[in-house]
């Protein structure tokens, strides 16, 4: 659910902000935020939820170890948000349970 | 491929990476750094190159310490990759690389494994919520985005990072509604003896003690003595509250996020994919792969350092990197051994030094059994949603050991491949059979260690 982010903006270094899309809704973020970052910032405190239960996830980690941040990046499905950085008009999306392999997917893969 | 392509590849450009790459790369070796972040650090030095934060106080001047290691970087002929992870290693040093969508293999005359620690998985009930993230995961926010939690902010564990953050957060001007503090108090008792080894390093010490005074004079209430933690939903689903024991006084907090910390264990992913030897370290209570004093491993040409190959420190990991550099630029013979020696002295010595405090730290903060053995109805495998009590269950059953359970109930079997689980399921297994952890054994780790779309692998088999 979107809402009020959980977390807050401290005055950084530098002044340089980028818009992604985040839900489709447009975010400012820090060009140094990783993908996860961005998604807290923005106000959604669950990335994905569970292949198994259903249940919300939340990023736990932020280095890469627990897979919890699971986000779909530019159409591209279980990416790990917090080892992605932010870039300029990036699509983030939450993961919704497990990814659909779709035909355009699969066309990638050789027999 | 016959040839070797360079004579050095380093994994993980931390302070023990960092430190390597600038040692072996001044000495005329030809070093590759590979790291999967986009910029050097690691996680203590964490956006180094680029803090998000305006105000240097907040992280304090030993995190910008990293400064010096990664400026370092630049002024040699090193060819650094950031954003690169190595997906599998193969037994004659071989490296599967992936990076920027493009998978590629290189083979080193030497390799070194710097990948660090993680942070000990912290099971209980309630840790899967949204809103419950660990000590470490906090200070990433505040290292690369300047994002702080809002309140009511909760903090619960043992250990210096769960002191560092906490400060952190405060200097930051972040309202701390509780620090939960779960190191069992007996903890202090045992700690003592260890206390002469700790006193060679007073510089921690005084850290430490700095640490626990800030957070004194900022009047953040610090309840010690806690067990029995929770993690409770709201009505939306997400973290509400977080309940707990002190003594026979049961509490409950309203909390919008919940920090947890019991401290860093090697990260082993890639020296367990080699079936490295490993050994169990008891006052730690983890695993790490056997080392001789340089940071050589059991297969020949394969060394390991910093947090990786047991858990030191920052400047332990910095100092260890630079031995592990130096012997191999003696197997390579770009320097003798008496060179080796004198240029090895102060590294070792802040090596001894850092390591003389870790018995009095690790006995004091040894994990509480309930995060160790954690209550049955708590999951432990969070990717696959499997129980303490299931586990406990197939051990009872006759299942020797993880790899077994894994076939049974699918334990480690999810996206984190046993990063998050690896480790209580040894010990919950080990506990329920009443066998030495050692002989209960770990997960098998199997490439691709990081996962790798099919195209990269299709791609890399040409």
């Amino acid at each position: 659910m979107p809402g009020a982010s959980k977390f807050e903006r401290l005055a950084c270094a530098s002044n340089d902000w980028i818009q992604v899309m985040v839900e489709g809704q447009p975010v400012k973020v820090r060009p140094g935020d990783s993908a996860a970052a961005a998604l807290l910032a923005a106000g959604q405190s669950a990335a994905r939820t569970s292949a198994v239960s259903g249940d919300p996830r939340a990023p736990y980690c932020l280095m890469g170890i627990c897979f919890e941040c699971l986000l779909e990046i530019d159409g591209v499905p279980n990416v790990q948000g917090c080892m992605v950085q932010v870039a300029d008009g990036m699509n983030i999306r939450r993961q919704q349970g497990a990814p659909v392999l779709n035909d355009s997917l699969a066309a990638g893969v050789p027999a | 491929m016959s040839a070797h392509d360079v004579d050095l590849a380093i994994i993980g450009a931390g302070p023990a990476g960092m430190a390597a790459a600038a040692t072996a790369a001044q000495l005329g070796l030809k070093t590759v750094l590979l790291d999967e972040q986009k910029g050097p650090g690691g996680q203590i030095y964490r956006s180094i190159t680029q803090p998000a934060p305006a105000d240097e106080n907040i992280l304090g001047k030993d995190y910008y310490h990293g400064r010096s290691l990664a400026l370092a970087l630049k002024n040699t002929s090193l060819d650094y990759r950031p954003g690169t992870s190595v997906w599998a290693l193969d037994q004659d040093l071989t490296l599967s690389l992936s990076g920027n969508g493009q998978s590629q293999r290189i083979r080193p005359r030497r390799l070194l494994i710097a990948t660090g620690a993680q942070e000990r998985p912290v099971p209980f009930p309630g840790w899967t919520l949204p809103g419950v993230m660990t000590c470490g995961a906090a200070q990433i926010l505040l290292k690369s985005s300047a994002l702080v939690p809002t309140q009511p902010l909760i903090l619960a564990g043992s250990g210096p990072l769960l002191l560092l953050i906490a400060a952190q957060l405060h200097r930051a001007g972040v309202a701390i509604e509780a620090i939960l503090d779960t190191t069992p108090p007996r903890h202090y008792l045992a700690a003592l003896k260890y206390l002469p080894g700790a006193l060679r390093n007073l510089p921690l010490l005084a850290k430490g003690a700095g640490l626990l005074a800030e957070l004194r004079r900022a009047g953040i209430r610090r309840i010690t003595g806690v067990s029995e933690l929770r993690a409770l939903a709201g009505p939306d689903g997400t973290l509400g509250q977080v309940r707990f024991r002190q003594g026979k006084k049961a509490q409950t907090l309203s909390a919008t996020t919940l920090l947890v910390h019991q401290g860093v264990v090697p990260n082993v992913q890639l020296s367990r994919s080699l079936n490295l030897s490993h050994d169990w370290d008891q006052l730690q209570q983890c695993w790490r792969p056997h080392t001789d004093s340089w940071g050589e491993s059991s297969l020949p040409g394969l060394f390991v350092a910093g947090d990786g190959a047991g858990i030191a420190g920052a400047l332990a990991a910095e100092a260890f990197g630079k031995l592990a550099a130096l012997q191999i630029a003696r197997q390579l013979n770009v320097i003798s051994a008496q060179q080796r020696d004198q240029q090895s002295q102060r590294a070792r010595r802040t090596l001894n030094q850092q390591r003389a405090i870790r018995p009095f730290l690790d006995a004091l903060y040894s994990p509480a059994r309930e995060f160790l053995l954690p209550a049955d109805e708590t999951l432990v495998c969070r990717c696959e949603e499997v129980t303490a009590g299931e586990l406990r269950r197939l051990a009872r059953d006759g299942c020797p050991g993880p790899n077994q359970a894994k076939a049974f109930c699918r334990a480690g079997m999810g996206p984190c491949q046993g990063r998050m689980c690896g480790l209580t399921v040894s010990q919950l297994m080990a506990d329920e059979r009443q066998v030495p952890n050692s002989e209960i054994g770990y997960y098998q780790i199997r490439s691709p260690i990081k996962p790798l779309r099919l195209g990269e692998l299709a791609d890399s088999a040409h």
